[in-house]
């Protein structure tokens, strides 16, 4: 009984703790503006990225070359998309106020993808010029 | 039962993990403000090390390595208070209570040695398998209600600082896993050879690699608000 208690809180305080740690990675990346090189790279016109543009954008950062201090947070991210899209599949017959927080934070895991990706690609635009620089 | 490529790959990940995290507080002069922390990470690091050496001088299903696993992970989880505790002295650190919470901490420590006595005494003929599960899930169950506290009074007083937030949401994840799977684990003994096998020792990599990234991404002055981060329905 006792055992069956503590999973069931021990659950409900995981989960709670998953959804703020990847919401503190996400709120750094919220106030960071998209550049024009990775709007262009991605196709984005939009003020807001769309929700569902996360997989597509998380493929182009991995076609990058890894800065090597961002893979815990993009896969901790992906997990919370994971766990996003479940919810919204649950909730959306039920409780449509739930589905709708659900895709504003599927919206804010894309802007990250992207912040990641605009990251990503600067960081191999440098290693290129550096490359250039060392064959002169 | 064997360990195969998985098991010493998490194994050498937690590792360079613990160690990193050790060198980089270092590197960027947190050494000392967060002592308990570097002190932790350091005695994991030895832990894992020793852990190594024992299973292949007494054998992964030896008595002995079983001794040294347990008695490790709980004197681990005593210098984890003494983390969770200087937290709380970082978060009250202007209200001037630190007395009151060293106070509270040593009464938790003495009642929590005098329980374990009292549970060791009581179990002296049978210190292995189901017992030591029971003593797992509520040492570890007692670390999710601490930290939980800590993430209440956060959000209560408002605190601001990225790291320390981040530091203590990644222990909350670490502490509501683990005592989540060992409490699965009394209930579902049977797990314990499939699925449960893997929980602990992927937990246990999570802290040394998500404290390394918070103290490699996140400046000591990064500000963050708390209770944005807190889910409201729109």
């Amino acid at each position: 009984m006792i055992a069956a208690l503590i999973y069931v809180v021990s659950v409900a305080v995981f989960l709670q703790f998953f959804v703020y740690y990847c919401r503190s990675i996400l709120a750094a990346s919220r106030k960071v503006e998209l550049s024009t090189r990775v709007r262009e790279v991605t196709g984005i016109v939009n003020e807001d990225v769309a929700a569902e543009d996360f997989g597509r954008l998380l493929q182009l950062v991995r076609l990058c070359p890894e800065r090597g201090d961002d893979q815990t947070e993009i896969r901790a991210v992906g997990a919370y998309y994971t766990l996003l899209n479940i919810l919204r599949r649950v909730s959306s017959p039920v409780i449509p106020g739930v589905a709708a927080w659900a895709q504003q934070e599927r919206r804010s895991c894309s802007h990250f993808a992207a912040v990641a990706l605009d990251r990503r690609i600067s960081y191999s635009r440098d290693l290129f010029t550096q490359q250039v620089a060392d064959r002169l | 039962m064997t360990l195969g490529p998985a098991d010493y790959l998490i194994w050498s990940i937690g590792f360079l993990a613990e160690v990193y995290v050790v060198v980089c507080s270092v590197y960027r002069k947190s050494f000392l403000r967060y002592l308990p922390l570097n002190f932790y990470m350091a005695c994991d690091a030895l832990v894992t090390f020793g852990l190594y050496y024992s299973l292949h001088t007494y054998g992964y299903n030896s008595p002995a390595y079983s001794y040294i696993y347990y008695y490790s992970d709980s004197l681990l989880m005593v210098l984890m208070f003494w983390v969770i505790i200087k937290f709380y002295l970082q978060v009250f650190d202007e209200m001037g209570v630190s007395g009151y919470i060293r106070g509270a901490a040593v009464l938790l420590l003495v009642f929590t040695a005098l329980f374990s006595y009292g549970v060791v005494h009581e179990h002296r003929s049978n210190l292995t398998g189901r017992f030591v599960v029971q003593l797992g899930q509520n040492l570890y169950f007692i670390g999710v209600i601490l930290t939980y506290l800590l993430w209440g009074a956060i959000l209560k007083l408002r605190e601001t600082r990225a790291r320390l937030t981040q530091l203590v949401l990644a222990l909350g994840i670490y502490f509501s896993a683990t005592a989540g799977a060992y409490a699965l684990r009394n209930l579902f003994p049977g797990l314990q050879a499939s699925v449960l096998r893997w929980v602990p020792p992927i937990v246990g990599v999570w802290l040394p690699i998500a404290w390394a990234y918070t103290f490699t991404k996140v400046s000591e002055r990064a500000r963050l608000v708390p209770a944005q981060l807190a889910v409201r329905a729109r």
